[in-house]
């Protein structure tokens, strides 16, 4: 049946239906990873929260939950990391300009940095976790002296997997910025850190107490940053998890998401560590 | 100038230790640098001492041809470079290679075990913070093993 | 609360009045009746479809119907396929669409239907299952993002339900509160009588059901059918086939998630997912893109779907619950104790359909007991308390 939007009954309906993004840029980040820049094809842009994701949507492929990694102050613009690891993110890799994908959301709970305000920020980042805590880096900055010290904590596999270089660069020039990167081996002609993202924390220097700190990553990764934060002494309800778990329908309905009793699309992906330590410690759970 | 008394004293991997068994150490230790690309050690030579890095960045290099030629660890300031010299053959594992300026103290390793035979109480102090820097440089090692970042492509 | 005053009384003839009411007003009428050898859901249009002098002996992995010695047409216990399917269908088409030169165009899929077209009316609900669509109320409507198909088909539905009286070995709604009587939920509750006359008590629960009891003129209820009719649900309480301890079992539950009674079950479990299709509760889905071969048109579905299969849980190269345990312990934990935080109130109506439906005969009243009874929490709790 047509979409009437003054019908509140097919509106909802609607809410559900994939709204048209025109792809209008596909920069590859790494060998396996690209980050596309969506416009609307009906001229509303999205405006969403850092740590929110879209279902984004290869027509006739199907369609996955993918975090934006965009900058929340520019909405009329959509920005998407994606990692080739199947059949849906090989076709959304393999766009081309002027391709049309379907993209539902945004959804899910933000980082909240807003809450880091007056505080010392601390963005934990392993791999392609960094995607998210992009739009998070992104809002600090645009109003960074509303923050103490910020730190951008990020580790990846190698040189060749780094993400958002002039990024990287361009917040180390912030004022009271620290920016470091580690990767797990390198070339020899590496020049920085070779080690694990928790030598950087541990390196870090921070106030524990009043820091919020934002991670982001593979959940083992997660698990052993978040155990060196609270070492440190920064509250568990103050370090915020970025969790994933397999999603269909990314609106709580389908189930899939279960984290026990949290569904990770509506109550997160991102939930406070001292809300979610039970659980992760529990097996396949 | 400090002396290496100072030097010694303020470095992290000797917290803890009183004044007289810094002392001791002295007796084993010298200064070094190093410039950028300069090896403090290379895989199969005696390990005949140990680093603590004062300043700077020590990268440890497995060599090998092509892509198996690089760097497995880093050690800043603060940390510590080789243990090889406490276990037999007492040979290096790896390269250890400047990539920075390094500033380090080096400790001869026949001296400290030497001091270690007759002083247990000495042994087991630096005993300790080996295998504090072991642990953590093995659980370092074993997640790294698991290549999180790694991808998993989807059947 | 129902009031007696206004319960009345309907033979046969009132019964068959009613479906023909029913149908006149444009409803597709559903009930239960016989086939292959099970009470399940199907179309109505004479009491004649109904399952009389049938009913059933059920126990975990057991169903059999079995002949009354006399003409009760709701005779046996539960339905052995739950009126999910009806409002909840197994397959819906979310939306279609087609490639254009701009990109892609869609449009939302209608709703649909297995056994004709909605409105619905379903003649002999249990209690249970009236439960059941309460809970799928809260679950597909009262959410951020409802499903609107579900909310369409369930406002028109028109709910008659019937009180149990004669439940079988599996039966549990005591226990969880939700039966052998309705409460609430409903449009008419009957309970049917079988004494020198074939009769049934009506009572309405919203005012549509009011509307259609007055239009039947039936004979209002004497004082001796309400009491016949209370005797018949306090027989049915008294007889229940299983119980369950429903006493702090969230904490329970979380606490006990390393508790070797998961490995017992594992070895038992097939993880067939029989029990998440018999259920009246489960509501995973997964989702399918249908295109056609040129790629130009493509349909998304929703389907059913169960978390006993292997790659529900799917994420980074592997499953997150790869073990039959895992998925064991998922589903029990989810329906007796995380539905609680989610949703506030248990995610299990007491029917008893999973014991029944269960190949090796697993009873999760009896799982339950055995963790009840001999717990085993973990060292650091399970943040259940």
């Amino acid at each position: 049946m047509p979409v009437d939007v003054a019908d509140p009954a097919t509106a909802a309906a609607d809410a559900l239906l994939p709204r048209p993004f025109r792809v209008v840029a596909n920069r590859r980040e790494t060998s396996d990873t690209v980050t596309l820049e969506l416009e609307p094809l009906d001229g509303d842009g999205l405006a969403f929260a850092a740590g929110q994701f879209t279902m984004l949507q290869a027509f006739g492929v199907g369609e996955v939950p993918i975090s934006i990694s965009g900058d929340p102050a520019r909405p009329g613009l959509l920005v998407h990391t994606v990692r080739d690891v199947g059949g849906v993110t090989r076709a959304l890799c393999a766009a081309e300009v002027g391709d049309v994908l379907g993209v539902r959301g945004p959804y899910g709970r933000g980082w909240g940095v807003s809450d880091a305000r007056g505080g010392d920020v601390v963005v934990v980042a392993g791999g392609i976790g960094l995607a998210p805590l992009r739009a998070a880096v992104l809002e600090v900055v645009r109003a960074r002296s509303g923050f103490g010290r910020v730190h951008v904590l990020y580790g990846a596999r190698t040189e060749d997997d780094l993400l958002f270089g002039r990024d990287l660069e361009e917040w180390a020039t912030e004022p009271d910025t620290e920016v470091a990167v580690i990767v797990d081996r390198a070339a020899t002609s590496w020049p920085g850190r070779v080690g694990l993202v928790t030598e950087l924390v541990r390196a870090a220097a921070f106030d524990a107490p009043r820091t919020l700190a934002l991670v982001c990553g593979p959940e083992v990764m997660m698990r052993f940053v978040g155990a060196e934060l609270t070492a440190r002494g920064v509250p568990a309800s103050q370090v915020r998890l970025s969790l994933e778990r397999n999603m269909r329908c990314g609106v709580g309905l389908c189930g899939h998401c279960q984290l026990r009793e949290y569904l990770l699309c509506v109550d997160g992906p991102v939930l406070s560590l001292d809300a979610v330590r039970p659980q992760l410690g529990i097996r396949e759970l | 100038m400090r002396s290496l008394q100072e030097l010694l004293a303020e470095h992290p991997f000797f917290a803890g230790l009183d004044e007289d068994t810094v002392g001791m150490l002295v007796g084993c230790a010298s200064n070094v640098h190093y410039r950028p690309g300069e090896y403090l050690f290379r895989q199969g030579d005696p390990a005949d001492r140990f680093f603590v890095v004062r300043r700077g960045r020590v990268a440890l290099d497995v060599h090998g041809p092509g892509r198996t030629e690089m760097v497995v660890d880093t050690v800043d300031e603060g940390g510590v470079v080789g243990w090889s010299w406490l276990v037999p053959p007492y040979r290096w594992f790896f390269d250890a290679r400047a990539t920075q300026e390094v500033s380090a103290v080096a400790v001869d390793a026949s001296c400290l075990r030497d001091k270690c035979d007759q002083d247990p109480a000495l042994g087991y102090a630096l005993m300790q913070r080996v295998t504090g820097v072991m642990y953590e440089r093995l659980q370092s090692a074993r997640i790294r093993l698991l290549d999180l970042y790694g991808a998993d492509r989807a059947g | 609360m129902t009031d007696t005053e206004s319960a009345v009384a309907l033979d046969l003839a009132g019964l068959q009045a009613l479906v023909d009411l029913l149908a006149a007003e444009g409803y597709t009428v559903l009930g239960p009746t016989v086939r292959a050898g099970a009470v399940v859901p199907g179309r109505v249009t004479t009491v004649d479809d109904l399952p009389r002098g049938w009913g059933d002996t059920q126990e975990p992995g057991s169903y059999r119907l079995r002949r009354r010695d006399d003409e009760a047409l709701f005779g046996y216990a539960a339905d052995a396929i739950s009126w999910k399917s009806v409002l909840f269908p197994s397959r819906e088409l979310m939306w279609s669409g087609t490639r254009t030169a701009d990109g892609f165009s869609i449009t939302a899929g209608e709703g649909s239907g297995g056994l004709g077209d909605p409105p619905y009316a379903i003649l002999g609900i249990r209690a249970c299952d009236l439960h059941a669509v309460a809970i799928h109320d809260r679950v597909l409507q009262e959410r951020a993002h409802p499903d609107v198909h579900y909310a369409a088909r369930r406002k028109d539905a028109f709910l008659v339900t019937v009180s149990c009286s004669d439940p079988s070995g599996t039966c549990f709604c005591v226990s969880m509160g939700t039966g052998p009587r309705a409460e609430s939920g409903f449009d008419l509750a009957l309970t049917e009588l079988l004494g020198d006359e074939h009769t049934f008590l009506a009572r309405a629960g919203s005012e549509r059901g009011r509307a259609v009891l007055d239009r039947l003129g039936s004979r209002p209820a004497a004082e001796g059918d309400v009491v016949a009719a209370d005797e018949v649900v306090e027989r049915s309480t008294r007889r229940m086939g299983r119980t369950m301890d429903t006493t702090d079992i969230r904490t329970l539950l979380y606490d006990n998630a390393d508790h070797p009674r998961w490995d017992d079950v594992a070895s038992r479990c097939l993880s067939c997912g029989n029990c998440t299709m018999v259920c009246p509760t489960c509501f995973c889905t997964s989702a399918e893109d249908h295109t056609s071969l040129a790629g130009d048109t493509a349909e998304h579905w929703r389907v059913w779907d169960s978390c006993f299969t292997s790659d529900f849980s799917y994420l980074h190269g592997g499953s997150v619950r790869s073990s039959t345990k895992s998925r064991y312990r998922q589903w029990m934990t989810h329906k007796l104790a995380s539905w609680i935080d989610q949703f506030g109130t248990s995610g299990c109506v007491g029917c008893g359909r999973c014991l029944t439906w269960c190949p090796v005969g697993i009873d999760i009243t009896e799982e339950v007991a055995a963790i009840r009874a001999d717990p085993r929490p973990t060292a650091e709790p399970g943040g259940g308390g």
